[in-house]
C-alpha cells in the first residue's frame, strides 16, 4: 500500500490482551527508528491521542471482553482502511477466553467476596459503578464483531514477524509469513 | 474516608474523564467531578478491566501455571512466571533449588528489570520529562523523543533490547517463554549466548548510569516541580534480603513508616495473608490492600522503585550504591516521597540490574547441568518476588491429583492503588482547582499516574460485574452474546 507523498497513519490498541503483543511490536528494536520514517502514529498506547481518527492501518491486540472493547473496536474498523488482528487473543480470544466456560457471577463472588483476605462491600456486592464498562459473558475474537483484513497468530507474534508483515504491507506486497517466523506459541 | 475520593453529593457536578489513560500499560481511566467554580470535588482512578485468572486457573494442572500466568502481563511476564514458579517449588518440595536454577532465574529476572525500567522511562515517560507536561500532544511520545533527542531514544531502545535478549536466552522467547518450572529450570545458559551478552553488558552499565544522571539532573534542576508534584506521604513496603540488601528475587518483607522508621521486618512471606487485607470498592476492579493491623486509613503503602531503594539498607553493587546514597542525601535525613522521584529511583535500579547481570554472567554455575530439585510434596505454596513495579504475591493450593484448587494473586500495581489515587488527587488540588481544564492540565494527572509505572493489565486479573444488560451483535445484527444483571 503505497500512498505517495505522505506517511502512512497507524493506530494500535489493546483490548482484552496483556500488552505482550504491543511489547513484541517494540521488539522490532532499532527498526522502530526506520518505521517512524515511514509511518506516523494515531491513537496508540504509545501516544496521547485518545480516539482513533482516519488511518491506513489499525492494529488490534486482544479479544473483546466488555462493552468498551466493542466500542473501541468499531471505532477502529470505521476509521482504518486495513484492520489487523495481532496475536492469539485478537485472533481466537486467547488465554482470557479460558473464562468462557465459567459463570461470571460466581467468579465475582469468589474474587470480591469469599477469597482470602478480602474485605468485601456491604452485602457481598461486587464492583458495579457506572464508570466500569459492562462485561460480556464471554470473551470473543475480534472477527466475530467486525470484518478483519489480516490475522497474525502467535502469543505474541515475534518482533521479527511483525516487522516482516508491516514492511511487506507498506511496500505494497501481500504480506507473507512462513516458518520459522510464523509461530503459534 | 479519603479526601476527594467521594463527593458529598453529585448533583450539578460536571464530569471530566481521561479515558483511556495513555502511555501506561493496561486499561485505566480517571474521572473528575467539578463544581460550577471548577473546584474538584471527586477524583478516582478506575481500573476498568477484568480477566479472571484466579478462577480459571483452578482445575488446571499446577505445572501449566507458570506458563499461563505470564499472560497476565506482557511487560513483566517474567515476574509472574517466577512468582508462580517460586510458589510451586514449595508444592513439589523444592525448598531450595540448585545454584544453576537460582542463577538462571535471577539472570532472567534482572534482565526483565532492565528492559521494563528502560521501556517505562524511555518509551513511555521521557516525553513528559523532556518536553514538559503540557507540551504538544503530537510530540509527546517516543517518536517525538527520537526526533528531538535521537541519542536518548536509541539508548532506550538498545537497553530494552539487551534486557529482552537476556530473557530470550534464559527462557527461549523474549515474551512468554518457558525457562522456570516448579522445582528449577529447564535449561542452563548456552556459552555462546553468554559471550554474546558479555560483549554488550559494559555499554549497558554506562548507558544506565547516564540515565540515572539524566533523571537526577531533571529532578535537582527543578526541585520546586519535582519535589512537590503530587506529593503525599505513606508507608513503604518491599522485600529485602536477609542482610538488608536490595534484592529483586528473594527476601523477607519489610514495612517502613513515612518517617523512615521500620515498623515490621523479617516477615516470612508465607504468612502474607496474616499481614494484609484487600478492600473492595464499588468503583474499581482493583482492590485496595492495607496492613490489617494498622487499618484502612493508616495501613496503605507505596511499593516499587521509590519504596525499594529507600527500604533496603544498601544496594549490593558498587555504582548503584553510590547513586542510592546520593538519592538518600536528597531527602536530607528524611524519606523522599515525591512521586516524580520514582523515575530517579527506577533508573538506579536499572543500573543495579545491569551490574548484577554482568556479575552473574561471570558465574560458571549458569552453565551447570544440575537443574531440578524436589522433595516431599506439599499442598500449598506462596511465591513473592519484587517485580519491576513492586511486590508481587502468588499463592496456590494444589490437590493430590496435581490440580490447582485455589489461587490468590496480589500484583504490584494493586499495592499502589491507594497511593496512585492519592497522587492524582494531590495533582488535582495543586493544578486543576479553579482553572479551565485543558488537555495539558489533564496530562498532569497522567504524569502522576505514570510515575508509578502502573501495570493495569496485571491489576485486572479479578472479575467484575455487569450492572446492566448488554447485547453484542455481529456485523449483520446477529446476537452473539447477551448478559443481564443478576
Ligand atoms: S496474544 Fe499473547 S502476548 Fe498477545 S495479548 Fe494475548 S496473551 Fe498477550
Amino acid at each position: 500500500m503505497i500512498v505517495s507523498g505522505r506517511k502512512l497513519r497507524v493506530a494500535t490498541t489493546s483490548l482484552a490482551g496483556c500488552f505482550g503483543c504491543h511489547m513484541s511490536f517494540l521488539d522490532i528494536d532499532e527498526h522502530l527508528l526506520e518505521l517512524v520514517e515511514l509511518v506516523e502514529f494515531d491513537r496508540s498506547p504509545l501516544t496521547d491521542i485518545k480516539h482513533c481518527g482516519p488511518c491506513d492501518i489499525g492494529i488490534i491486540e486482544g479479544g473483546v471482553c466488555n462493552a468498551e472493547n466493542v466500542h473501541v473496536l468499531r471505532e477502529f474498523r470505521k476509521h482504518c482502511k486495513i484492520l489487523i488482528a495481532l496475536g492469539a487473543c485478537a485472533v481466537t480470544g486467547g488465554l482470557p477466553a479460558q473464562r468462557n466456560h465459567l459463570d461470571v457471577g460466581q467468579c465475582l463472588q469468589e474474587v470480591y467476596h469469599t477469597c482470602i483476605g478480602v474485605e468485601s462491600l456491604p452485602g457481598g456486592q461486587v464492583p458495579n459503578d457506572p464508570e466500569l464498562p459492562l462485561l460480556l459473558d464471554k470473551v470473543h475474537p475480534i472477527h466475530e464483531v467486525v470484518r478483519v483484513d489480516y490475522f497474525i497468530p502467535g502469543c505474541p507474534p515475534s518482533g521479527e514477524a511483525i516487522w516482516k508483515f508491516l514492511t511487506d504491507l507498506i511496500a505494497g506486497h501481500t504480506p507473507r509469513l512462513s516458518h520459522p517466523i510464523l509461530r503459534f506459541d | 474516608m479519603f479526601e476527594l475520593e467521594t463527593a458529598s453529593q453529585t448533583d450539578n457536578l460536571r464530569r471530566v474523564a481521561i479515558d483511556p489513560v495513555s502511555r501506561v500499560e493496561g486499561h485505566g481511566k480517571v474521572t473528575l467531578l467539578l463544581d460550577d467554580h471548577n473546584q474538584v470535588q471527586q477524583v478516582r482512578l478506575h481500573i476498568v478491566e477484568f480477566r479472571g485468572f484466579e478462577k480459571f486457573i483452578q482445575g488446571r494442572p499446577y505445572w501449566e501455571v507458570p506458563v499461563m500466568v505470564q499472560r497476565l502481563c506482557g511487560i513483566c511476564p517474567v515476574s509472574h512466571h517466577l512468582a508462580a514458579s517460586k510458589a510451586l517449588d514449595l508444592v513439589v518440595g523444592a525448598v531450595s533449588i540448585t545454584p544453576t536454577a537460582e542463577k538462571m532465574r535471577r539472570l532472567m529476572h534482572y534482565g526483565q528489570m532492565l528492559q521494563s525500567h528502560a521501556l517505562h522511562f524511555f518509551h513511555l515517560s521521557s516525553p513528559d520529562l523532556l518536553f514538559g507536561f503540557d507540551s504538544d500532544v503530537g510530540q509527546r511520545n517516543i517518536v517525538g523523543v527520537a526526533a528531538a533527542h535521537p541519542e536518548v531514544a536509541k539508548q532506550g531502545i538498545l537497553l530494552r533490547k539487551f534486557g529482552q535478549e537476556v530473557i530470550r536466552v534464559t527462557s527461549g522467547k523474549r515474551i512468554h517463554g518457558t525457562g522456570a518450572v516448579p522445582g528449577g529450570v529447564n535449561k542452563a545458559l548456552d556459552p555462546a549466548d553468554r559471550a554474546m551478552l558479555l560483549q554488550d553488558v559494559e555499554q549497558m552499565i554506562v548507558w544506565s548510569r547516564d540515565a540515572v544522571h539524566l533523571t537526577k539532573r531533571l529532578h535537582t534542576s527543578n526541585p520546586a516541580l519535582y519535589d512537590q508534584f503530587g506529593l503525599f506521604r505513606s508507608n513503604l513496603f518491599s522485600l529485602v534480603r536477609a542482610d538488608g540488601a536490595l534484592d529483586f528475587y528473594h527476601g523477607h518483607l519489610r514495612l517502613r513508616d513515612g518517617d523512615g522508621k521500620v515498623l515490621l521486618d523479617g516477615v516470612d512471606y508465607q504468612n502474607y495473608h496474616h499481614l494484609l487485607t484487600e478492600e473492595v470498592k464499588s468503583w474499581s476492579y482493583m482492590k485496595f490492600p492495607y496492613v490489617t493491623a494498622m487499618g484502612r486509613e493508616q495501613g496503605w503503602y507505596k511499593v516499587g522503585p521509590l519504596a525499594r531503594v529507600q527500604n533496603c539498607d544498601f544496594i549490593p553493587s558498587p555504582l548503584a550504591e553510590i547513586e542510592r546514597r546520593e538519592f538518600m542525601d536528597h531527602g536530607q535525613g528524611g524519606l523522599v516521597h515525591a512521586p516524580l522521584a520514582y523515575h530517579w529511583a527506577r533508573m538506579i535500579e536499572m543500573l543495579h540490574a545491569a551490574e548484577v547481570i554482568k556479575e552473574l554472567l561471570a558465574d560458571d554455575d549458569l552453565l551447570g547441568d544440575d537443574l531440578m530439585s524436589c522433595g516431599d510434596r506439599r499442598r500449598e505454596g506462596v511465591g513473592v518476588i519484587e517485580a519491576p513495579r513492586g511486590t508481587l504475591i502468588h499463592h496456590y493450593q494444589v490437590d493430590e491429583d496435581d490440580l490447582v484448587t485455589m489461587a490468590n494473586l496480589i500484583v504490584s500495581t494493586t499495592h499502589n492503588n491507594q497511593a496512585m489515587n492519592e497522587a492524582v488527587r494531590q495533582v488535582a488540588r495543586q493544578y486543576l482547582n479553579g482553572r479551565e481544564i485543558t488537555e495539558g492540565l489533564l496530562n498532569h494527572i497522567e504524569v502522576a499516574i505514570r510515575a508509578f509505572d502502573p501495570c493495569l493489565s496485571c491489576a485486572t486479573h479479578a472479575l467484575g460485574q455487569m450492572p446492566l444488560t448488554v447485547e453484542l451483535l455481529d456485523g449483520s445484527g446477529r446476537l452473539l452474546d447477551r448478559r443481564v444483571k443478576g
